[in-house]
């Protein structure tokens, strides 16, 4: 029997969407729910898994399975899914608080098990839930609540620990680029193993204009730069600017004047070395770099899910199926009359 | 050679012999198969193995003595014995620390090495014990250089010397199984699977072990064997089992019968680790070991796991189970069936985390936030963990609720022989999950309703992949029947009490409470855990005294049996012996107004019979 035909009012559940008005998580739910038909799977098969935050209330509004659970431990829940049940498809939907503060620990070992699991960590650099406290991926100096004087913590940069990590596919997208989200996020689905992808997502009410300078139309084409597999690392409104390599140091650089498309750093997100791509996570605007989008590392490796289940077999196929009348007298045993 | 002496042999019902030594010495092998081999000859035994905390204290100290006593007997027993008839001590240490646990006449074996100054003051003695006449007086002294002997045996086989010394705890087992009538078959046969690939250790283990059992055969000194006859345990095949080893066979018996797969999310701890090392063996019953990063990933992977529609386990100790606390809180709403083991031991905090205690039960009770139910089992032996962990199984799934499973340190290392049973006499638990929904575009048609609830107020286990019941669960107050999240002043007040009205409905659904001895009398003596052992003897005895005493254990402690009130109604008075400052008898006085009397030791070991004896005799009498 062919799969019906789905479209993404289909993924929406019966529940009211709580989100505050303007939040950049409404843009990141309507993408998903137009990535879901596209995945050729039905719904039951596909699962949400979620911490604790504003992002995280996500499961609630797809009409797939879907669990809520504690802070931080989203992805230790989908492992304890995914490796009984490698038929279906998980997702973790995590903050930057949820995911690299309280959570930090799981989304790590998740990362490097490369258990088949699509992570997607909304990043508005601000704990909204809590209204306002600053977060791992807040800037140094920010003033908050709970910060007045400025924060004194260096922030964490959530793809350099995705890479670090040694993840197999990073990404990186923006809530307002809908038709970039979109691909990015069908791109995790496809990929074969843990698939981590930021959002740079705005909250109007706590940290409004967080990433402005990668959303606004007037700067985003100097502040951001796509990334397109085998292509140069090019950018700019007339995309006359490009970054090449000096030594070990990235460099932006003018197009022309004897320096061409050749001489640039080309991308290469098949690398089975990560450096490259630890090197695009650390460009940041404030040091005068575009902000990499895109999908900065895609490659395979042997999945935690797979592995698991193939020692069963392996096991199985050494000892047979476990048989509970072998198990209980093989050994030393007596008999009593 | 001669023999130097007429020997001769002499009948017991009973006998404990302790090895103890320096924690890098072997006693734990030397116990383990001086248990098997008893076990093997039918008799009844029970253990206890005391080990330090330390890898390995520096050599020679008390902080590095490791111990390992066996009881065997030609009666049922239950516990591994108060005092000591044989100890073998391998150095001045093992000696100072265990001495006073030998009876008096008891049979004493030193390994003479080592008792040089720097031994002797390392174990702080002040003058050398082996040369104090008292000791003669008191016990029948064998001293020995067992290092020099075990050298002498294993000569020519091309061993280094610290290969040669290590075999030492050979000799010893091999003079105790003289001194027993043993076979050593069994161990010969340990050897050959144990160091089959490494020829020259095997030769030199069994040089050494034999050289033990004819030293006594022919060294004067040595002219009484004792022989303690099989024992009356009921018919069929047995075989010996640890409390851990039984436990996570009765996991995987559960995940077999009930045609589940097994998923353990464990953490390394302290003496809960078995459990891990040993369903790790076992992938061919479909079992699934995920050694998390944490405990909290232990168990929220577990929650994953029951989400998921599998038998779903997690296990763990005190402090584990402590960092385990939020998660239990979330398998509590989300209704998902699971079993956390506590593996119980010192604490609080690290405490001492290779000795035993039965101090989490109001963790295991209260220990979450919020109103936070869950059922608590307890097992009352090694072999009990078997059948025990079994019963929480049935009650996670009947009732769609975590089950908390508590044993100890004591349960999870001693051992004891087990009946093998008939798989087909186990108990199946039956697994319902809900079929998909009738097909249809009606909007008015009925939707699948998460949170319905059942005649036990178990709600539905429906399972991700299965078209048509796609739901959502998660943390926050759920409306009753739709599961959606809700804030509702009265539904989260009907929720709190449907989710206790759920777990006190199990007492619906277990045995009554069974006493052992007259169901009134003087004094009924409560107990739970590990000291069943321990107060069925005591109980036994003040029974032959004419005490008008009775015992009974539970196995349920949330809820209690349904006419666990009514029972302890009939007596003029209740003890409540435990290994804690009183957690259960505060429960029972909080529960039945009842003025149930405490007995507490917390010292790290199990009771004694004797003084829960006096303890009996002292209730009685005033």
């Amino acid at each position: 029997m062919p799969l019906p035909v789905l479209t993404p009012n289909d993924f929406a559940s019966d529940q009211d969407v709580r989100w505050c008005p303007g939040c950049g998580d409404y843009s990141i739910l309507a993408q998903m729910k137009k990535v879901m038909p596209t995945l050729g799977l039905p719904r039951e098969k596909i699962v949400f898994i979620s911490g604790i935050g504003c992002s995280s209330r996500f499961p609630y509004y797809m009409n797939t399975y879907g669990m809520h659970s504690i802070h931080g431990r989203a992805p230790a829940v989908a492992t304890g899914l995914k490796t009984c049940r490698p038929d279906l498809q998980v997702w973790v939907i995590t903050g930057d608080g949820d995911g690299l503060s309280i959570g930090g620990n799981h989304l790590m070992h998740a990362i490097r098990r490369n258990m088949d699991l699509n992570i997607v960590l909304f990043n508005n650099r601000i704990y909204g839930l809590t209204k306002g406290q600053y977060s791992p991926t807040s800037p140094a100096g920010k003033k908050t609540k709970s910060t007045p004087m400025g924060s004194i913590d260096n922030p964490l940069h959530p793809l350099s620990i995705a890479i670090g990590a040694e993840a197999t596919f990073v990404a990186r997208s923006i809530d307002t680029n809908i038709k970039h989200l979109a691909e990015t996020l069908k791109r995790a689905a496809d990929h074969r193993g843990t698939a981590f992808v930021e959002v740079y997502q705005n909250c109007n009410v706590f940290n409004d204009g967080a990433w402005s300078y990668a959303k606004d139309r007037n700067t985003k084409a100097e502040t951001t730069l796509e990334l397109e597999h085998g292509k140069p690392l090019i950018f700019g409104k007339d995309r006359d600017k490009g970054v090449r390599l000096n030594g070990l140091e990235p460099e932006v650089v003018a197009l022309g004047g004897g320096i061409a498309e050749d001489d640039l750093l080309f991308h290469d997100e098949r690398s089975p070395e990560p450096s490259l791509a630890y090197l695009l996570s650390r460009m940041r605007y404030e040091d005068g770099f575009p902000e990499p989008i895109g999908v900065f590392r895609a490659v395979e490796k042997p999945k935690y899910d797979d592995m698991i289940n193939d020692q069963i077999e392996e096991a199985t196929k050494m000892h047979g199926i476990g048989d509970l009348e072998k198990l209980y007298n093989a050994g030393e045993t007596w008999e009593v009359e | 050679m001669a023999t130097a002496t007429e020997k001769h042999v002499e009948n017991l019902d009973e006998a404990t012999v302790r090895f103890c030594g320096d924690s890098g010495d072997g006693m734990q092998l030397a116990g383990t198969q001086f248990t098997n081999t008893s076990a093997l000859a039918g008799n009844d035994v029970a253990t206890f193995p005391d080990f330090p905390a330390e890898i390995r204290a520096p050599r020679g100290t008390k902080a590095g003595v490791s111990g390992f006593q066996i009881h065997f007997s030609s009666k049922d027993i239950y516990t591994p014995g108060d005092t000591v008839d044989a100890l073998v001590a391998m150095n001045p240490a093992a000696l100072i620390t265990n001495l006073d646990d030998l009876r008096p006449g008891g049979i004493l074996i030193v390994n003479t090495d080592n008792f040089d100054k720097k031994g002797l003051e390392q174990a702080g003695y002040e003058g050398n014990p082996l040369e104090d006449p008292e000791l003669e007086e008191k016990y029948k002294v064998h001293q020995m250089d067992m290092t020099k002997l075990t050298r002498s045996a294993v000569d020519g086989l091309g061993l280094s010397v610290k290969e040669a010394d290590r075999c030492k705890n050979f000799f010893a087992m091999g003079l105790v199984f003289w001194l027993y009538d043993r076979s050593l078959d069994p161990t010969l046969r340990f050897i050959d699977a144990k160091f089959g690939k490494k020829p020259e250790i095997a030769q030199a283990n069994v040089a050494a072990l034999k050289a033990g059992y004819h030293y006594g055969d022919t060294v004067e000194g040595w002219n009484t064997q004792y022989l303690v006859e099989k024992a009356k345990l009921p018919p069929g095949r047995y075989r010996n089992m640890m409390g851990n080893q039984a436990l996570a066979w009765g996991l995987v018996t559960s995940a077999k019968l009930s045609h589940k797969r097994l998923f353990l999310g464990a953490y390394p701890i302290t003496p809960a680790s078995d459990i891990l090392h040993e369903l790790a063996k076992h992938k061919h019953f479909d079992v699934l070991t995920f050694q998390a990063e944490d405990e909290i990933a232990a168990v929220t992977s577990t929650i994953g796991a029951a989400f998921a529609g599998e038998m779903a386990v997690t296990a763990s100790s005190g402090p584990g189970i402590a960092l385990k606390g939020e998660g239990l809180g979330l398998a509590v709403i989300t209704e998902l069936p699971m079993i956390v083991i506590n593996v119980q031991r010192g604490g609080p905090s690290t405490g001492l985390p290779t000795k035993t205690e039965q101090s989490d039960l109001l963790q295991a009770m209260y220990g979450r936030n919020g109103e936070c139910p869950m059922p608590v089992i307890a097992a009352s032996s090694p072999s009990d963990c078997f059948d025990a962990i079994q019963e929480a199984w049935r009650i996670a799934v009947e009732y769609m609720t975590p089950v908390f499973f508590l044993t100890d340190g004591y349960i999870a290392n001693g051992s004891e022989p087990w009946r093998i049973p008939d798989v087909s006499e186990l108990n199946k638990v039956r697994v319902k999950h809900p079929d998909p929904m009738p097909d249809s575009n009606d909007e008015g048609a009925p939707k699948f309703m998460p949170y319905a609830r059942d005649e036990k107020l178990a709600r539905p286990w429906a399972v991700p992949g299965t078209p048509t019941l796609e739901h959502r669960i998660g943390g926050l107050e759920k409306q009753d029947g739709s599961g959606n999240v809700s804030y509702d002043p009265a539904n989260h007040e009907h929720m709190i009490h449907t989710r206790a009205a759920k777990i006190a409905g199990i007492a619906n659904g277990i045995p009554e409470q069974a006493v052992d001895g007259p169901d009134s009398g003087d004094l009924l003596v409560v107990s739970w855990g590990g000291p069943y052992g321990a107060c069925a003897t005591a109980v036994h005895r003040a029974q032959a005294k004419g005490l008008k005493v009775s015992h009974a254990h539970l196995r349920y402690l949330n809820p209690f049996p349904r006419n666990l009130a009514e029972l302890l109604g009939r007596f003029k008075k209740v003890l409540v012996p435990e290994i804690n400052c009183g957690q259960l008898q505060m429960i029972l006085r909080a529960e039945f107004l009842i003025d149930a009397i405490p007995y507490n030791r917390v010292q790290g070991k199990p009771f004694a019979v004797h003084e829960l004896l006096e303890k009996i005799e002292e209730c009685v009498a005033s």
